[in-house]
């Protein structure tokens, strides 16, 4: 995949407050075509609240999000549902909706946004449950499924209409460690076959050295970004106290003084 | 070893203790935990007291056991004794035991509760902050139904848009399976309106009219009221639940950024549903209440099926059914509105559901109270006007 450093999204001087709480100020970047961009940082430094003005459903403080050129933040209702077209997103829970089955949560934003004939879209809700791994679940409720098969139903969903960007929220919460791979090779597998654009708020150190492109810093002190650049590059930056117990705070591989028991 | 039953009793600890000159000396053997809390303490307490040392020190060579409210016990009795001047030590800690101690910070314990950021400030501050809530909670519902009647104008533009599937969902569940307790409850109102007007009207001798009293209740006020009540307990909630807990699964803003209106996608169906069907519980309401009624009335009152039916219809017109069940399609509309609205009014967690699920009921049956009363003011004056005209 060619990658041109074309930006995609962009992010003008941001600012986000509860009240009179800031959550941060004056923050801007760019999202790139094709790149995986993770965005990480403590609890309650805002991630949650910068994808979320990022999506549209919350309008900042001060500041503009662009998506090729438009601004977003200030979009009229239908503007904005010409954006979400555009965009997928995938919620901490899958947010799949419960009444509905996995066929029919997919199904939902295509009927939505296209006039398909139904054998066409139902090609394409097995295709979609095919490329998450979920064949053959069309007809299951979510809550007959995994935590795990619920958040790849969900990236199946998010991506229905073949969104040029794809945010996620909080992508491992919940899972476990094995479920977790699993996830970020989909997201590899996706980034590189399809060239979605990928913006992703986690914890999960590991899943960042496999999955990102690159890498922002939010912090709480600072009220804003403190780092920015690939894992490797952040990773080697330990003169920043702040970078440096983000990213040695848990290494990939197996530590080599694994804890003991006993010798005390 | 440490005990962990309760037959065992409290865990075993002994101290004893030695003079030496000021310095009182405390041996301390066995298992110091929170269930011997208690007693190691007054022990130690009424031991100090009687002596009253320069200097206390704890032998902490035979304790296998220490938990950290034992540990804090030793921390408050330094503090104690510092403020008597008396001198604190302690010799012999194993490691285990200084780790223990080494997780309480004095400056947590010193730290005093941060006030939450919701103050609960005085009366007069309350009575305002409560003006303000119900104030705002009333600006809130208005931008909503406003919000229900745009979405309504764009179903009716658009009427592919509304999700048939959702609307006949939404039928079945406040009309269909409503139908049971609507039509119990009509027919025990009816009974017993026509009982208790049975028992004041033979002193008359005027049980003809029990049928009109019935029948006329019942359309005019009781049927409306009493299945709005009944849809409001058993759909209302029903729909603050499903969106509450919708909200707090995200599923909300995932419609939202799949481009879809939840007020058009959540709301639209469920109030045209309940509006369509409320109507129709009210007459089934109304028929089961004359039924009821004529229950009495055969049995009690020795009026034929036919007198029965003849004084019950006489003693309504074609207005009352009308405006009785454009009363009906009101109080669902309120009731359904002020259900989804108080949904998505919820922000995070189970106790939030409850508490708007709850507020969805009780609202609900306030708004029906006073469109009826509005409904009793404006159909005086149009009957009014009809009997000048």
């Amino acid at each position: 995949m060619q990658r041109n450093k074309k930006a995609v999204i962009e992010v003008r001087n941001l600012s986000a407050r509860f009240g009179d709480n800031i959550v941060f100020e004056d923050v801007s970047f760019d999202v790139y075509q094709g790149e995986v961009l993770v965005i990480v940082g403590e609890s309650g430094c805002g991630k949650s609240t910068l994808l979320r003005i990022m999506i549209g459903l919350v309008k900042p403080y001060a500041g503009q999000v662009f998506y090729e050129g438009t601004e977003i933040t200030s979009a009229s209702e239908s503007l904005l549902n010409e954006y979400y077209r555009n965009i997928g997103v995938l919620f901490q829970a899958g947010a799949l909706f419960s009444s509905m089955t996995i066929g029919e949560n997919i199904e939902l934003p295509l009927q939505a946004h296209t006039d398909l004939e139904a054998d066409k879209i139902n090609r394409i809700i097995k295709m979609k449950l095919g490329m998450v791994n979920l064949e053959g679940y069309d007809n299951h409720y979510p809550a007959e499924l995994s935590g795990g098969m619920r958040k790849r139903a969900g990236i199946a969903r998010a991506m229905a209409l073949d969104p040029r960007v794809l945010f996620f929220d909080e992508l491992s919460a919940g899972l476990d460690p094995v479920t977790a791979v699993e996830l970020d090779e989909l997201i590899i597998k996706t980034n590189e076959a399809l060239g979605t654009t990928m913006v992703i708020v986690t914890h999960e150190l590991e899943s960042i050295y496999k999955i990102a492109h690159r890498v922002l810093m939010l912090d709480k002190q600072a009220a804003g970004i403190i780092a920015e650049g690939t894992p490797a590059e952040l990773k080697k930056r330990t003169g920043d106290r702040r970078v440096a117990s983000f990213f040695l705070r848990q290494s990939p591989s197996i530590p080599a003084d694994e804890r003991s028991y006993g010798d005390k | 070893m440490a005990s962990w039953t309760s037959e065992q009793g409290s865990p075993e600890c002994s101290i004893s203790f030695r003079q030496e000159g000021a310095r009182l000396f405390a041996h301390l053997d066995g298992e110091f935990s929170l269930k011997n809390l208690n007693q190691f303490t007054d022990q130690i307490q009424k031991r100090i007291e009687t002596s009253r040392p320069d200097v206390v020190i704890f032998d902490f060579a035979g304790v296998n056991y220490l938990d950290s409210a034992a540990a804090l016990a030793f921390l408050t009795f330094r503090a104690d004794l510092a403020a008597d001047n008396i001198l604190f030590e302690e010799i012999n800690l194993s490691d285990d035991a200084k780790g223990i101690f080494s997780v309480i910070r004095e400056e947590a314990l010193a730290k005093p509760a941060l006030a939450p950021d919701a103050g609960q400030g005085g009366f007069i501050q309350q009575i305002g902050q409560a003006s303000m809530t119900v104030a705002r909670d009333f600006i809130h519902f208005v931008t909503f139904l406003g919000g229900i009647i745009t979405a309504f104008v764009y179903t009716l533009r658009h009427p592919t848009s509304l999700r048939g599937k959702d609307l006949l969902f939404y039928v079945k569940r406040a009309g269909v399976d409503g139908l049971p307790i609507v039509g119990l409850i009509g027919l025990l109102m009816g009974l017993i309106m026509a009982f208790m007007a049975y028992l004041q009207f033979k002193q008359f001798g005027a049980n003809i009219y029990v049928p009109s009293l019935v029948s006329f209740a019942m359309v005019k006020e009781l049927g409306p009221l009493m299945t709005a009540i009944l849809v409001a307990g058993r759909s209302g909630s029903a729909y603050a639940a499903e969106i509450g807990t919708m909200v707090v699964n995200e599923e909300v803003d995932a419609l939202q950024t799949m481009g879809f209106d939840p007020v058009r996608f959540l709301v639209v169906p469920k109030v045209l549903a309940t509006v369509i069907v409320v109507p129709i519980l009210t007459i089934y309401a109304d028929l089961f209440g004359i039924i009821g009624g004529m229950i009495i009335g055969i049995t009690s009152l020795d009026l034929t099926f036919n007198t029965y039916v003849t004084q019950s219809i006489k003693a309504i017109s074609a207005f009352d059914v009308v405006t009785s069940l454009i009363k009906a399609a009101v109080f669902a509309g309120l009731v359904s509105a002020v259900g989804c609205q108080r949904g998505f009014m919820v922000r995070a967690g189970a106790q939030d559901v409850g508490k708007f699920t709850t507020s969805a009921v009780v609202s609900a049956i306030f708004m029906i109270v006073v469109a009826d009363s509005i409904f009793a003011i404006m159909l005086y004056y149009v009957r009014r006007y009809e009997t000048f005209t």
